[in-house]
């Protein structure tokens, strides 16, 4: 088995009552596309949070690398190489989509406490920023403002911005959401044409672009973790179908 | 269907390039240029001393927009910095330190030391607390002042000699003087404009944009926000230190909380976010307030609504208006 790059141990975490993460393990090699499915409420966004840092677990430890990472804050985890990309689209609006890229870049090469030169007329800044444009097809639209944007475009944007930091791992959180399906086609394509080379989780309500690309499949349901394997396993899984895919679920 | 692509000729708060901003801005810093030849040739003195007002409030303005306009840290306590850079040129002249090379860096340092600790004790809020919290430690200052008896107390104390230069300089000459306010305004705005697009200005701007993002994508913005906060605390601290020597005189009243919310007024009437704008701002305030209380006893019932005016109307204030003509 190939070596673990992402640990997930015991991870709880309760809201009052409500038990958003349940002893969730996981364990994720380096280079694998692993898919979180669930039902809205599922504690999905939590397992993110809790990933990227920040919501803090009640229990559980979080390994990245070889490294305990459980109560690290989020911009150290950003630093390690865990990036991640927003379920809603949350950028920099009053700046253009170059721009945007390029502090994702910023943030990845050393403390920013330069007063003097330009940041915009650095070359080591713009050119990872517009070859991250570049790799989800956004090279045209460098020079414009992300309010000016696509809905779709601002999703591409996003995972440009994960890219530009050259992270180990990759957090999508739902990356199709509110895109047309001739955009969400090209996302997939996006997304398999890094798979190896990047470790991927994604959480993603689109069941067929999850079947696409996933390696694995984790089923999450009441912030527990039912089941956990390869997509063919996932789908002909009888606890899944009934929590998740439903029952009846014509497929063929 | 997609819309048409716009050619993104919009510049947004991007500085450079806009014709009629960088005509306006000519136009007011060659008119700074020749007040003191005017002042002579017309034996308008006073037409000198407003306008070193004006210039020292600028660089006041100046270093707030820097917080505030460029970082989306609405300090409402910026007064505070004023008033310790010139309490700290009062109290040493008082005490016999007479030289500025000892007044001045002090002054700076002082700000520079409580934007230290106001910075990192209320940039661990947001919104309103943050407000709240930079106005209750500037009051805290208003009231220490008020109870230095030494210093006069709540009456002010009297500075009897502008701070010396060993005859580098001579402060006492208001011609002189005023063209140090002036360079020294000149020389801000130039630092401001390097400053806020550096490395360190993006990660600025990228914060009062989306902190949220800007920590997810690896940028600890507490410390840039708080290294922030102290360049602006020295900037009004050297500020504090001009209008004491413009002025002869400090006391509380320059800190009271109505001269931080005056700077903010200028910011926002200037334009935020514009490099030149807290020097525009600055300017037509004092202006307005200065001319309308010489014609109406009641200048604040014309110059509150015109601000509120200027606050809805136009954003972006009076460099947005000119720099938006550009466009349609």
């Amino acid at each position: 088995m190939a070596e673990a790059l992402l640990e997930i141990e015991g991870l709880t975490k309760r809201f009052g009552g409500v038990i958003a993460a349940d002893e969730i393990s996981l364990m994720l090699p380096a280079g694998e596309l692993h898919a979180i499915i669930g039902p809205n409420g599922a504690g999905k966004s939590t397992l993110i949070g809790q990933l990227t840092g920040e919501v803090t677990p009640d229990s559980g430890r979080i390994r990245f690398d070889g490294q305990e990472i459980t109560s690290l804050p989020v911009y150290r985890r950003s630093q390690l190489g865990l990036a991640r990309s927003f379920q809603v689209t949350t950028l920099f609006p009053d700046f253009t989509a170059l721009d945007n890229v390029a502090l994702s870049v910023q943030a990845h090469s050393g403390h920013s406490f330069r007063f003097w030169s330009n940041a915009r007329s650095e070359i080591a800044l713009s050119e990872p920023a517009q070859t991250a444009l570049a790799k989800v097809g956004l090279a045209e639209r460098a020079a414009t403002l992300v309010a000016d944007l696509s809905h779709g475009e601002r999703r591409q944007l996003e995972i440009a911005m994960a890219l530009a930091g050259r992270p180990r791992m990759l957090l999508l959180d739902e990356p199709m959401a509110g895109m047309g399906p001739e955009e969400s086609i090209r996302l997939v394509e996006r997304l398999r044409a890094l798979k190896g080379a990047i470790t991927v989780m994604l959480i993603e309500h689109d069941i067929d672009a999850v079947f696409a690309l996933a390696d694995r499949i984790s089923v999450l349901v009441y912030g527990r973790i039912i089941a956990t394997g390869v997509p063919a396993a996932i789908r002909s899984d009888p606890a899944v179908r009934q929590a998740y895919l439903g029952e009846g679920a014509a497929d063929g | 269907m997609s819309p048409p692509a716009k050619p993104s000729v919009k510049t947004g708060w991007s500085i450079g390039i806009v014709t009629p901003r960088i005509g306006l801005n000519i136009a007011v810093i060659a008119t700074l240029a020749v007040v003191p030849a005017y002042a002579g040739l017309t034996g308008n003195a006073f037409a000198l001393t407003l306008f070193t007002r004006v210039v020292i409030l600028a660089i006041a303005a100046l270093s707030l927009n820097l917080i505030m306009g460029f970082g989306g840290m609405v300090s409402f306590g910026h007064a505070a910095y004023l008033g310790i850079g010139g309490y700290a040129v009062g109290i040493l002249a008082k005490e016999g330190i007479g030289s500025g090379f000892v007044q001045w860096p002090i002054a700076i340092g002082a700000a520079a030391l409580y934007a230290l600790v106001v910075g990192a004790l209320s940039l661990r809020t947001r919104g309103v607390y943050f407000i709240m919290i930079t106005l209750a430690f500037a009051q805290m200052i208003y009231y220490v002042a008020i109870g230095l008896d030494r210093y006069g107390g709540d009456d002010g104390l009297t500075i009897y000699r502008r701070s010396g230069f060993d005859g580098l300089i001579d402060l006492s000459n208001r011609t002189v003087f005023y063209y140090l306010c002036f360079g020294l305004l000149l020389v801000g705005i130039y630092l401001v404009w390097r400053i806020v697009n550096s490395r360190f200005g993006m990660v600025i701007q990228g914060a009062r944009s989306n902190e949220r993002r800007m920590r997810a994508i690896g940028f600890p913005t507490f410390r840039y926000q708080l290294v922030c906060f102290v360049i602006a605390g020295a900037m009004c601290g050297l500020a504090g230190a001009l209008l004491a020597n413009h002025t002869n005189f400090i006391s509380p009243a320059m800190m009271h909380w109505t001269r931080s919310g005056d700077l903010i007024v200028m910011v926002v009437l200037g334009g935020m976010q514009a490099i030149f704008g807290p020097l525009i701002g600055a300017l037509t305030f004092l202006l307005l307030e200065e001319g309308l209380s010489r014609v109406t006893d009641y200048s604040n019932l014309i110059l509150g609504p015109f601000l509120l005016l200027v606050a809805i109307s136009w954003q972006g204030g009076i460099d947005g208006l000119i720099a938006g003509t550009r466009r349609g």
